[in-house]
């Protein structure tokens, strides 16, 4: 059982153990799709969305199926199929019940699938024996601060549109210094706290 | 061992579950019940079940658009207006789709989902576009990269069809039969059957399968399209200039011309590259001898070899046109080929004083 306390879990999630910045998940749609404020903020509340739930919903198929039958082995393939189908789930539902806001996530959403911070959250959510509140939270928290992390750099990027940057670190070269950067910021607020 | 049936036992179940979850989740969040689609005020209306895309369902209706690129969004040719029910205009459509079309209300049909009854507004050619089932009876060497082939209908046995009009091929590519855009070359008062001149493009999923067929084969295509209509003027003088497998639609034009109007000017400018690939040449010569007011002009952009021997043009064709088109009052002019020929002859025409509806093209 894991002591941490839910509200430090939240500030830790989205600040000190940021799951871009200081575990470097969710790299590739952080790069590509970090060219636009609105478009990063889209994705990520996508992602906060699909992390809250798939952790909860992972925890309760690792808790009451996997472990009581010893199969923690088979749990990476399960939070996969677990996390496409969710995915799958809301893409219908937000092109049932809200289609403008389908349309401004278009490709975005099914992305989500192949994000690996959010089968990372799963992950650590089983390795730091979160219970299932703290699961909930960590989820939640986790996506928050990715989609901190990408808003921060399209902000970055969109200035940065205005700027000189030499020819051979025009794109990904300058955003990976720059998340270089971020990321050392970051590491700042370990010293507050850390989690496990 | 047990572990590892257990294993799959779980992992199948889990993944029964979500899959049986996501198929209830579909039949109630996908399903739009049944929606009436309404074209031209009620000239065509359907029902249809609600969820797929409107190209599909037309096809399905057999009202068929014309779609290059198999409903990928990529080819922007299956447009239609939408006068209700289309929802917003998506980001897939948006590159097709200019700011007085979308004030116009026109949409991809391959793009757009039926969710609502809709309104649709269609050119009454595209409400007798057909479906043909035909079979290749003849086809004949042009050039080295050229055929003609010759598609006799099958059913419906008829074809009526305006020259400048095309057809879409299928043909079996490699990701599912997608349709190609052919113009016809067989004159409009043989209806009967449907001439194609293909050029082979190395790698072309279609002109490799039409270069392909054999007597005998079985054809099936789509039409006929296109907009292009030949003036009723008789007066008016008919300038078309073409090259490579452009002379398809012109060959269409310019038979039609003489069987309705023998004495109407027509120039016919066609570029070649070397003598290799001239072809009809004699044909029209043979026509011109009967039609004073035709002239046909053949120009090559190669330098000659040697020993050939040519009587024509040479040079690029749109420097042949600049040359001996005469200055004239009406005319109209019909331009099918490569887009750096087209862009220059257009501007020789522009100074010989056509005016811009008066020149209709077709580039590929």
């Amino acid at each position: 059982m894991n002591p941490t306390p839910l509200l430090a879990l939240f500030i830790g999630s989205i600040f000190t153990n940021n799951i871009l910045f200081a575990s470097f998940l969710g790299m590739c749609s952080f790069l590509v799709c970090s060219n636009r404020i609105s478009t990063a903020i889209g994705l990520g509340g996508a992602v906060t969305f699909v992390m809250t739930f798939t952790t909860a919903i992972n925890y309760l198929i690792y808790h009451f199926v996997l472990l009581p039958l010893h199969l923690e082995f088979i749990s990476f393939i399960i939070f996969i199929a677990v996390i496409a189908a969710f995915v799958q789930f809301v893409e219908m539902f937000v092109e049932r019940f809200s289609p403008q806001l389908y349309y401004a996530l278009g490709i975005f959403l099914p992305l989500i699938t192949v994000n690996c911070a959010i089968l990372g959250a799963s992950l650590f959510m089983v390795l730091r024996k979160y219970n299932f509140m703290q699961s909930l939270t960590f989820g939640l928290g986790a996506g928050l601060g990715w989609a901190l992390a990408i808003a921060l750099m399209a902000g970055l990027r969109e200035k940065m549109g205005y700027s000189n940057v030499p020819v051979a670190l025009r794109g990904t070269g300058a955003v990976m210094l720059i998340a270089g950067v971020i990321a050392m910021v970051f590491t700042g607020f370990a010293g507050m706290m850390s989690l496990q | 061992m047990i572990a590892a049936i257990l294993a799959l036992a779980v992992t199948t179940g889990i993944f029964l579950i979500l899959a049986v979850a996501l198929l209830i989740a579909e039949r109630y969040l996908v399903n739009y019940g049944s929606c009436l689609v309404r074209i031209n005020e009620g000239s065509v209306e359907f029902e249809q079940d609600g969820g797929g895309t409107l190209l599909a369902a037309l096809y399905e209706h057999k009202v068929f658009i014309p779609s290059a690129c198999g409903g990928k969004g990529s080819c922007g040719y299956c447009k239609v207006i939408v006068m209700q029910g289309g929802g917003p205009l998506l980001p897939t459509e948006t590159p097709y789709i200019n700011r007085s079309e979308v004030k116009a209300g026109v949409r991809l049909a391959c793009q757009v989902k039926i969710k609502q009854p809709m309104e649709l507004k269609l050119s009454e050619d595209l409400l007798n576009v057909r479906e043909f089932k035909s079979r290749v009876s003849l086809i004949r060497e042009l050039t080295h990269d050229i055929r003609e082939v010759n598609l006799e209908l099958i059913e419906p046995e008829e074809i009526k069809q305006r020259p400048g009009q095309y057809i879409q091929i299928l043909a079996p590519g490699p990701d599912g039969p997608v349709f190609r855009a052919y113009s016809i070359s067989s004159p409009a008062y043989e209806t009967r059957k449907v001439q194609l001149v293909v050029r082979l493009v190395p790698g072309g999923i279609a002109s490799t399968y039409i270069h392909n067929l054999r007597q005998g084969d079985e054809v099936i295509f789509t039409g006929p399209f296109g907009e292009f209509r030949l003036s009723e003027d008789s007066g008016k003088a008919v300038i078309c200039v073409g090259g490579g497998a452009g002379m398809a639609p012109i060959s269409n034009i310019i038979h039609t011309i003489y069987r309705r109007w023998p004495d109407r000017p027509c120039w016919l400018f066609f570029g070649c590259r070397t003598t290799n690939d001239v072809f009809y040449l004699d044909k029209f010569k043979k026509l011109a001898e009967k039609h004073p007011n035709f002239k046909v002009v053949y120009g090559l952009s190669d330098p000659l070899e040697e020993d050939e021997k040519w009587d024509g043009d040479t040079g690029f064709i749109h420097l042949s046109v600049d040359k001996r088109l005469p200055i004239q009052q009406s005319r109209q002019a019909f331009l099918c080929g490569p887009p750096p020929m087209i862009e220059a002859v257009t501007e020789v025409l522009k100074d010989k004083g056509l005016r811009d509806e008066d020149i209709f093209y077709d580039k590929f």
